[in-house]
């Protein structure tokens, strides 16, 4: 199969699974198993490109023109393959946990939250896989709408209120930022396209750059820096398989990828690290990072918790990506890995112990562990993970990111990293304190959900597992500023 | 046939006027609509026929019963108006095409005849408004295009009893504008003894230091078309007038009366006022261009409070009159083509939202309000589908031909260094996605319990035809973009020559 019709039968194959589950809505066994084998399916395809551009291979169709010098193109980057691969993988593993948390938590119009999850999961490829700046854009408004109602899933006041905040917060910034960003890119250069070493140099005025960058880190609303936080927090009330697949890994995800590119391939690092226009947001990244972690601290809703972590974890990439130092470009590539797998294993318990012992708050969990064991063992390996402990996948991404502070001369930002460390064992760790040191206080009914407590297990021993195969993605981390 | 080809320039106006004269006695419900489409596909052969004929010889000078201009009267059918004469006569057959139901629906059939005369009178006038180069004979136009429109405007009346005064309210405002308008064409005709528009630029010119009759008289008739176009803030008659409407009325209204009349305000403004320049820039500067942001805002803002969804699509549509007045305020020629791009597709995307409304209205036979839509999506789903699209092409998102025109009045922005507009334009671009938010929170995303019900293809068909449009010139814009730099460059070029 040729190399560009990979690329359509990727992006196809999560509509045909959306498709077929509304087909077939009627046989809930059948509809459900769509998510499995479309990601089964767009996870082979992602590993062949991922396999495709780490030996040096072309992944690009155009298929129109959209505006003069920009066409609908796909081209895959390798930073695009990582994320791609990052996605269906862990799409498989959520569509299972998907089955079993909303039978578990008896949800209503499932049918509807299974289409708009493939729709959003397919936003997220064409994301990862846009060869310009505009196509990126169009997707990531079309992740945003897919994934509204999926947010609002409840129709109560509550999510109604919330879907409005996200709708608002992420649509808002990103007309009033990052689309003026991007035509100003396109007005001054005459093209979107992805280019090593950016597109920008001597066709931008440098004095200027740093606000480019504040138009583009605010306007990318997706990537959580704060201000721009508000509605990742308010997205937690959605079913905990959006949060976990897309509140941590395809949606934000696809915010700090959509900064990371910009950085990448469109200003280029050399020239923003030369230029000092992102010396700012280093600041501003750093503060987001101990900010959401002590907000992190003060949360007793395990859900709201874990999504300030992600906040805060949002920020090490975009840190990296303000960095633009070698290491620090690879750090912040890496970590979309790492922190993606912890991150989604952490919520996937989450999501887990609300199935099986409807517990919400942290205080409550009181003795749970030795209830539900397997739970608290796959968030254990998930926190480590995302606290940096080696011999977990987290420590890399986080040694990246340390070393890349030092070859900028930031030695406070490694300060601060070591410090968010500090912070993240106490609030990752509480809970399975909690669950562990107390008795348990109330008899609590378990229910048996086992395909919301496997996925889990699987991804936690896959932080672990990494660790040792982390080569594996170095290689093409390191050709990321090269397509 | 020959007379069709040499005289298709009157008959395109005269068309309309003559079948609107005669189907006024028919009786059947049925025979004045049929009447009207034939009479309309007929208009469209002839548009067509003056697109090739433009393209052949660059401009078309006609003169009526050959009396030569300055005396008598010509149209002038030049790159300018011939694209917005090509979307006219597609609009208004789709339009009409679609006003069946609509009117079968909301006014007695008794009347049928009786509407579908004003109907074509108020397209045949606001195609004079179009073609005409003569500034007497377009206040004829005008008038006989807001005396047909205030009798549709009342025919709402059946519906809504707010209609009439609607259409009062539209009679004196319009009165008011039109007086004006009248008032400087006079002060101009006291002053150089003509009518004509080519021949007003010569004499013109001689007063090229300056003459405080002519500024007075250039102020009235600017002032009066600003008033008819509704230009905030003298935008007041267009939200009642548009809501109380029967649909089919606001949609031909929304997509095309003000959008003609804008034509020709522009057209005065930059063939014939602009040997003053000095005035000229002054009125753009101090007057147009911040009433044009101001109406962005004030009409954003106003419609995200509006219960009633045709009033809510009424304020946008004020909002949307800036975003033309604004790029047409910039005195340069990559703004007057935005200007063109967006008169073209703010009339696709607001005549198919009214024209969705307009079922919804015919369905519930009531007023359609926020609360009254609810759960519509699953229910009317090809209807609330081509309303979503026309929605998302309003915010301005990629792939619609929304996207298109957000871009290339940014684009005019930028290269006039005018980057405080800019984020102010994209501020309110993004406040637009709330009001039109609410629509759709309330046509999926409300728990009610409704079934499908059978959608009727005389609604969805003219729909879904605009739905269409609006993504396929989203994503190939080239012709619009053709159209609309012929028309900037043939304005601009004339004044530079």
């Amino acid at each position: 199969m040729s190399n560009s019709s990979l690329i359509i039968l990727g992006l196809l194959v999560p509509l045909i699974a959306a498709l077929g589950s509304f087909v077939f809505q009627k046989n809930i066994n059948l509809r459900d198993s769509f998510g499995v084998i479309g990601g089964i399916i767009t996870f082979i395809i992602s590993l062949i490109i991922f396999d495709g551009i780490k030996n040096f291979q072309e992944f690009s169709i155009s298929l129109f023109p959209l505006i003069q010098g920009v066409e609908f193109t796909f081209r895959i980057t390798p930073l695009g393959s990582i994320f791609s691969l990052v996605a269906s993988s862990l799409w498989i593993l959520a569509s299972i946990y998907t089955i079993g948390y909303m039978r578990g938590a008896g949800e209503v119009n499932q049918t509807r939250f299974v289409i708009f999850y493939s729709i959003a999961i397919h936003a997220a490829l064409a994301i990862a896989w846009s060869g310009n700046l505009l196509v990126l854009f169009i997707f990531y408004e079309i992740l945003t709408f897919s994934t509204f109602p999926l947010v609002g899933h409840k129709q109560n006041a509550e999510s109604q209120a919330a879907g409005r905040v996200y709708l608002s917060i992420l649509v808002g910034t990103s007309l009033m930022l990052f689309l003026p960003a991007i035509f100003w890119i396109w007005f001054q250069t005459g093209t979107l396209d992805f280019k090593s070493g950016g597109i920008l140099e001597g066709k931008f005025p440098t004095e200027y750059l740093s606000f480019l960058v504040a138009l583009l880190v605010f306007g990318i609303g997706k990537a959580a820096i704060m201000p721009i936080h508000r509605w990742l927090p308010a997205a937690m009330v959605a079913p905990t398989p959006v949060s976990a697949l897309l509140h941590a890994v395809a949606v934000v995800k696809a915010g700090v990828f959509s900064f990371l590119v910009v950085v990448v391939y469109i200003i280029g690092p050399e020239y923003l690290f030369e230029s000092k226009a992102s010396n700012w947001l280093i600041w501003l990244a750093s503060f987001t990072i101990l900010a959401s972690s002590i907000i992190a601290i003060s949360k007793d809703d395990l859900k709201a918790r874990l999504a300030y972590s992600t906040i805060s974890q949002l920020s090490y990439i975009i840190l990296g990506a303000a960095l633009a130092t070698s290491f620090a470009i690879k750090g912040a590539s890496f970590h979309i890995i790492t922190h993606a797998i912890g991150k989604i294993t952490l919520f996937f318990c989450a999501g887990a112990i609300y199935v099986t012992a409807h517990v919400k708050k942290i205080s409550e969990l009181n003795g749970l562990g030795y209830r539900t064991p397997l739970i608290f063992f796959a968030y254990t390996l998930g926190a480590l993970s995302i606290i940096g402990v080696p011999p977990f996948v987290g420590s890399w991404s986080k040694f990246y990111l340390i070393l890349g502070s030092l070859e900028a001369d930031y030695l406070y930002v490694a300060i601060i990293l070591g410090i968010s460390s500090l912070l993240n064992i106490y609030y990752l760790l509480e809970p399975v304190f909690i669950g562990f040191r107390k008795k348990l206080t109330k008899d609590i009914h378990l229910t048996h959900a086992p395909l919301a407590v496997w996925p889990p297990v699987i991804t936690g021993l896959g932080c672990f597992a990494l660790f040792f195969f982390a080569n594996y993605f170095i290689e093409i981390i390191n050709g990321v500023l090269f397509i | 046939m020959n007379f069709l080809i040499d005289d298709a320039p009157a008959l395109v106006v005269i068309l309309p006027l003559i079948v609107s004269a005669i189907i006024a006695f028919i009786p059947s419900s049925r025979w004045p609509w049929i009447i009207s489409m034939i009479t309309l596909i007929g208009h469209l052969f002839i548009s067509f026929e003056l697109l090739s004929m433009v393209k052949k010889t660059g401009v078309i000078l006609y003169e009526f019963g050959n009396w030569q201009p300055p005396w008598g009267i010509a149209f002038k059918i030049d790159g300018v108006n011939i694209g917005l004469q090509i979307i006219f006569s597609i609009f208004v057959l789709i339009t009409t095409f679609y006003s069946r139901k609509i009117f079968l629906s909301e006014i007695h059939p008794d009347d049928t005849g009786k509407t579908y005369s004003l109907w074509l009178l108020a397209i045949g006038s606001l195609n004079g408004i179009i073609l005409t180069n003569d500034i007497f004979n377009l206040f004829v136009f005008l008038e006989i295009s807001a005396l047909s429109s205030i009798s549709l405007i009342a025919l709402g009346a059946g519906m809504n009893r707010r209609a009439l005064l609607a259409a009062f309210n539209y009679l004196i405002i319009g009165a008011i504008g039109a007086t004006f308008y009248v008032i400087g064409v006079g002060f101009a005709y006291s002053m150089t003894g003509t009518l004509n528009m080519s021949d007003l630029v010569v004499q013109l010119s001689q007063y090229s230091s300056g003459q405080l009759a002519i500024f007075a008289g250039m102020s009235f008739m600017l002032i009066g078309l600003m008033v008819k176009s509704a230009v905030f803030p003298l935008h007041l008659w267009l939200p009642a007038a548009y809501s109380y409407a029967p649909s089919a009325v606001s949609t031909l209204f929304a997509a095309l009366a003000t959008k003609a009349i804008l034509y020709f305000f522009v057209r005065l403004i930059y063939e014939v006022f602009r040997i003053y320049d000095h005035y000229l820039v002054i009125f753009l500067d101090y007057v147009l261009m911040p009433l044009s942001v101001t109406a962005i805002f004030v009409g954003t803002v106003i419609a995200i409070y509006q219960e009633d969804i045709k009033k809510l699509l009424a304020f946008s549509s004020i909002a949307q009159i800036g975003y033309i007045t604004l790029a047409f305020s910039l005195n340069e020629q990559s703004g007057i083509t935005a200007g063109f791009i967006h008169i073209f597709n703010h009339a696709l995307i607001k005549g198919g939202l009214f024209m969705a409304i307009g079922y919804f209205a015919i369905v519930s036979q009531d007023r359609v309000t926020l609360s009254s839509i609810s759960g519509y999506g699953q229910k009317y789903p090809i209807t609330s589908f081509a309303l979503l699209i026309c929605g998302v092409s309003l915010i301005g998102i990629p792939l619609t031909n929304g996207f298109v025109s957000k871009l290339y009045l940014f684009q005019a922005l930028y290269f006039n260094q005018m980057f405080i507009t800019i984020a102010l334009v994209a501020i309110s671009s993004a406040l637009a996605v709330i009001y039109f938010w609410k629509i759709i929170e309330r046509l999926w995303f409300s728990t009610t319990t409704v079934k499908v019900a059978p959608e009727d293809p005389a609604i969805y068909i003219p729909l879904w035809i605009i739905a269409i449009s609006i993504i396929v010139f989203g994503i190939f814009s080239a012709p619009i973009i053709e159209l609309a730099t012929m028309a900037s460059s043939d304005l601009f070029g004339a004044i530079s020559n």
